[in-house]
């Protein structure tokens, strides 16, 4: 990697005006992607604020809903008994991301704030209509992700937890790409009183979406059945030596339906 | 202490400290005054280069020297050689164009070396070598072996004909084709063998080191066989003598073939260290070994089949492309030969056989022999014909392999491809391994999986390999510019103890164990005083190195010879101490007795003796108890076996589950089962990853895509299933072991059992043959093109 100056604030504040100050900067959570693009030169900053000293991380349930700290861990949210009780399709998604050692440095907010077409947890996210909170304010899921690798976030702001209603089901499914273990498809459910929302990551060029046709159907009869007959179209969704567009379209449905089966 | 000798399941010693990470791998090394070297790749699959302005790079922080293609030009080193030479069916020589360290003129893959940087950091030496400039003229590339053989390709090498290497032929066509014309039926099909990168756990790494006084090299390398590197970089590249040069291959993590090859970076970096005079250190990234670590397989071929009407196999018929790469690796022209062609009788008695194999250029990494090396390709292309041969004909793939087999009074057996089996009994391993696997309780499994929606099928393979490629002489004549013999010395020290110094090289294969017991057996001595020492051609005599599942049928039969020169000097010791004649002194347990009395004396007094020579027959004999031996094989070994898979295919998805495997391989005497077991699962772990999940894959002009594990499946534990391993011994007849070898039978005889399940799987989909790996995609689109028929019936 190059050289760059390295920070590790002790306030939100200070780690917020680091990271204005310099257009180069960038903030570090667990490192699991950030480290990597830096080593292999991909990414030249000239300052890197490590997220890990403010105090980010932490799982809290209150009513109708559960709050976790940005830089709470994957392996944090996979072990959280209350994650398990009130969203079990979350505490799942979080036990099969990459391996122990990712789960253990790897953190919640450092994964929607890179936003990768193929990662797990913006499909929950989207499809629990949940909160992303800043150092500044709150950004609905649906107006978060813009893209792959492209969020809503500003140039130094900082996502400090992540705001999820809680849903009566939900379940993840992810069918993996066997070299990465990243999602080919990933589909998330949730089905609240108001309706069922799903998200589907890992097939889309530009990265996570809801899975409208299948919402409707689901909504009104949530059973894998309801979804059988609906096919998703090819176009715009990703194809690479892994899997053809094609093949993502059928992935969707069949991936959707056993997402379905498994909430119950 | 407990049983320790042939036959124990020793705990392997050196795993402790590999577990508790207290092993010295090169990267480990670290030299008074090191420097590091970067190395500038290619990062287009061919170019003329036109220019390298290293001058700003040479200014850089840190920098201590640049080198170039033309520095290593300008001094009249070598190129890499190649240590085989393979003939034209014509009687020609090879192609064997120019392999420089460092380009010159051209680069002809990506990953081919173009500059090094060395500096006194790797940061310094990276963030110089982004300052090199290289102006090149692309060129047009191929990549795939259809491409390459296309008329009016782009030449790889200029004046190498077509991208032919060399075109070569065993057995003779008109007999054959005589044969073919006869034939009551023919079967044919046509199929390739994957592309693999082999991916040791440790990165290749290398250090070069001068001594300014003595003016003497050390390198210290990540090689299967550091003789052998000692003898192509000194006597081939750099032009030092043996005993200016040492060669240390301290503990390596993993090769398959792919360390034993001398490599550019090895030569660079000792190289280097004598120009800047400071030891130069080189570790690959893992991207680079992606893109610099030999290839392996990557064949294309046809077979076809002759048969009368019972299906007895009369000929066999075979003409195949091999991809060499870019250029020829150390070993590349023999694998698809000599360790490919001549293993096409495999356990059958086929009595004519014709083989025609290309061998080609490509804009792509060198290929080589990757665990097991030419014999899983003859091994996947034989045991998928005749599962082809049983479905078009319609007899059972069994009873099809079994009237064809080798019986086991033939041996020895004399194939019509060049190889003399010594023994086997196939017949023995396919009974155990269809009992061990419940083959005939297979259908009630089908229709269970077949209610849960999954496709089940089974999958046979019945292999032949050969190990410990000998003698010397025989491989000479077929090309090799080597010997393959194998060296031990055996120390006996004065209190008793014992050192083995092997020329063979363990990187994972548990030998400071197993080499260990066979002390332990011959000698008496407790496992606790012998130790084992190879990998340095400062300590060790010579050595051959370890690969082709030698190390115990060749190096293990070395310390047998040596270790019996021990007994015979020691005999002459105890019968000077015992007053007895050399005649009566029988040695058992580690003792020296005279027969029919119970006068002995242990091995430790015969060895105090030998260093204590105060009452000694110092007239006649020597002081010491050293003894070496140099072991040239009368012949290969021939383990063989049989495996069988079993799979479930999810139809919604086209994902293959692993369900069932079982392996029943002829591996000669067992030394240490438990080894044994770990060699077995290990290669089947491989032959699986190769059959369902690894491919590297090349665009078509010669981008490597599948260059990091985010694109290049590894298999994983989860992929592999708890599996059934025996063996069904018949002894190797022609080395005093009886071993034939085990490192490589798991990678040869599971690939073609795997495929062969997955295609009984989709029997009903109107599948006949499919290439490997069965991923996902590809086996959901046959299910998907089979549904509108599958509808109709
Ligand atoms: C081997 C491996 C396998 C993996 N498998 C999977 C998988 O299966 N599924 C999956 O979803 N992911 C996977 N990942 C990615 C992993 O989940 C990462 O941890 C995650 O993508 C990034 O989180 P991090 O905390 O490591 O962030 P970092 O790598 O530290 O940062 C990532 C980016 O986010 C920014 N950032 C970090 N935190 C914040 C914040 N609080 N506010 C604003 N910006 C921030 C950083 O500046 C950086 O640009 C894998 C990673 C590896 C190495």
């Amino acid at each position: 990697m190059y050289d760059f100056t390295y920070d590790k604030p002790g306030s939100l504040a200070d780690a917020v005006k680091l990271l204005s100050d310099d257009m180069d900067a960038k903030a570090l959570a667990g490192g699991q992607t950030f480290i990597p693009v830096l080593k292999q030169r991909l990414n030249r900053p000239s300052r890197v604020v490590d997220l890990a000293k403010l105090g980010l991380s932490g799982i809290t349930v209150s009513g109708d809903k559960v709050t976790i700290g940005a830089m709470t861990t994957h392996a944090t949210i996979a072990s959280s008994a209350e994650i398990k009780a009130k969203i079990p399709g979350l505490q799942h998604q979080a036990s099969l991301i990459g391996d122990e050692a990712v789960r253990h440095r790897g953190t919640m907010g450092g994964s929607l704030a890179n936003n990768d077409p193929a990662a797990c947890y913006p499909s929950a996210v989207l499809a629990l209509g949940g909160t992303i909170k800043t150092d500044r304010r709150s950004i609905p899921a649906d107006e978060f992700f813009q893209g792959m690798f492209t969020t809503a976030l500003e140039q130094g702001e900082i996502i400090t937890s992540i705001e999820l209603p809680i849903p009566e089901k939900s379940a993840y499914e992810k069918f993996r790409n066997p070299a990465s273990r990243y999602a080919i498809v990933g589909v998330f459910v949730a089905k609240f009183p108001s309706g069922v929302r799903l998200a589907i990551t890992g097939a889309g060029q530009g990265g996570v979406f809801r899975h409208t046709e299948f919402e409707k159907a689901l909504s009104a009869n949530f059973s894998p059945d309801a979804i059988a007959g609906i096919k998703t179209p090819a176009d715009g969704l990703n194809s690479d030596i892994h899997a053809s567009a094609e093949y993502r379209a059928h992935l969707v449905n069949v991936v959707a339906r056993r997402a379905v089966a498994k909430a119950g | 202490m407990g049983f320790e000798g042939i036959g124990a399941s020793v705990r392997r010693r050196e795993d402790v400290r590999f577990l508790s990470g207290k092993g010295n791998y090169t990267d480990d090394i670290n030299r008074p005054g090191q420097l590091y070297a970067f190395i500038v790749r290619a990062d287009r699959p061919h170019a003329r280069i036109d220019g390298i302005d290293t001058a700003e790079a040479e200014k850089a922080p840190g920098v201590v020297r640049v080198f170039t293609g033309a520095d290593m030009a300008a001094e009249n080193l070598g190129g890499l050689p190649c240590g085989w030479q393979i003939h034209n069916q014509d009687g020609s020589p090879m192609a064997e164009p120019p392999h420089p360290v460092l380009a010159v003129g051209k680069v002809r893959h990506v990953g081919d070396p173009v500059a090094v940087v060395i500096a006194e950091t790797r940061q310094e030496a990276k963030n110089a070598a982004e300052l090199i400039e290289i102006r090149y003229t692309d060129l047009p590339a191929v990549a795939s072996l259809t491409d390459a053989v296309a008329a009016g390709a782009p030449e790889v090498h200029d004046g190498v004909a077509g991208n032919i290497c060399y075109d070569w032929v065993i057995g003779d066509k008109a007999t054959v084709d005589a044969v073919f014309a006869k034939a009551d039926r023919v079967v044919k099909l046509e199929l390739t063998n994957n592309r693999l990168i082999p991916n040791a756990m440790e990165p290749r790494a290398a250090i070069g080191d001068f001594d300014t006084s003595s003016g003497d090299f050390t390198l210290y390398t990540t090689s299967q066989n550091p003789h052998v590197i000692r003898l192509l970089m000194g006597a081939f590249v750099l032009h030092i003598p043996e005993n200016k040069l040492r060669v240390v291959a301290p503990d390596v993590g993993g090769g398959f073939g792919s360390k034993i090859y001398h490599y550019a970076e090895e030569a660079i970096v000792t190289w280097a260290a004598g120009k800047v005079r400071r030891p130069v250190k080189w570790t690959a990234e893992r991207s680079e070994s992606f893109m610099s670590d030999a290839h392996g397989r990557d064949h294309v071929s046809t077979a076809e089949m002759a048969l009368d009407k019972e299906g007895h196999f009369l000929g066999l018929r075979i003409t195949t492309l091999a991809n060499m790469g870019a250029y020829l690796s150390t070993f590349a022209p023999c694998v698809p030969t000599y360790l490919y062609a001549t293993l096409l009788a495999g356990v059958y008695k086929t009595p004519v056989i014709y083989c025609n194999v290309k061998a080609v250029f490509t804009n792509t990494v060198p290929v080589d022999a990757y665990r097991g090396a030419g014999r899983p390709e003859a091994t996947y292309l034989l045991e998928r014909l005749v599962d082809v041969i049983a479905h078009d004909t319609g007899i059972d793939k069994v009873e099809l392999r079994r009237k064809n087999f080798i019986p086991a009074d033939a041996f020895p057996y004399q194939t019509p491809v060049a190889l003399q089996y010594d023994s086997g009994d196939y017949q023995t391993t396919l009974k155990v391994a269809l009992a061990n696997a419940d083959w005939n309780g297979f259908e009630a499994r089908r229709a269970e999986a077949k209610a849960r929606g999954k496709l089940r099928g089974i999958g046979i393979s019945t292999y032949l390999e050969a190990c410990g490629i000998a003698p010397s002489a025989v491989v000479g004549s077929l090309g090799a510019r080597a010997g393959l013999y194998e060296v031990a010395n055996i120390r006996v020290h004065p209190t008793g103890s014992v050192t083995v110094f092997t020329g063979t090289h363990s990187h994972g294969q548990g030998h400071e164990t197993t080499l260990a017991q066979l002390v332990v057996d011959q000698l008496g001595v407790p496992l606790s005083q012998v130790e084992v020492v190879h990998g340095d051609t400062a300590k060790i005599p010579f050595g051959m190195g370890t690969y082709g599942s030698r190390s115990l049928a060749v190096g293990g039969s070395a310390m047998v010879k040596a270790m019996d020169k021990i007994i015979a000097k020691g005999k002459k010791i105890a019968a000077h101490l015992m007053e007895a004649s050399v005649q009566d002194i029988e040695f058992k347990d580690g003792s020296f007795r005279v027969a029919g009395t119970d006068k002995a004396k242990a091995l430790h007094e015969i060895s105090l003796a030998a260093y204590v020579p105060h009452n000694y027959p110092i007239e006649e004999l020597e002081p010491g108890l050293d003894e070496t031996a140099f072991y040239d094989p009368k012949n290969f070994t021939f383990p063989g076996g049989c495996h069988i898979a079993e799979v479930e295919i999810d139809p919604e998805t086209g994902v293959v589950e692993m369900v069932n495997f079982t392996a029943v391989d002829d591996v000669g005497r067992v030394v240490n089962p438990m080894i044994v077991e770990g060699q077995v699962q290990g290669g089947v772990a491989q032959g699986i990853g190769q059959a369902l999940l690894e491919s590297a894959l090349y665009d078509p002009h010669g981008q490597l895509l599948s260059g990091s594990y985010m694109d290049y499946t590894m298999p994983r534990a989860n992929d592999i299933p708890a599996m059934s391993v025996a063996t069904e011994n018949t002894m190797c007849t022609h080395n005093p072991l009886g071993s034939k070898g085990c490192g490589e039978v798991g990678a040869i005889g599971s690939p073609p059992a795997v495929i062969n399940a997955v295609v009984d799987a989709l029997k009903d989909h109107g599948v006949r043959h499919l290439d490997m790996p069965a991923t996902a995609p590809k086996l959901w689109s046959i299910i998907q093109a089979a549904q509108p028929r599958l509808a109709a019936e």
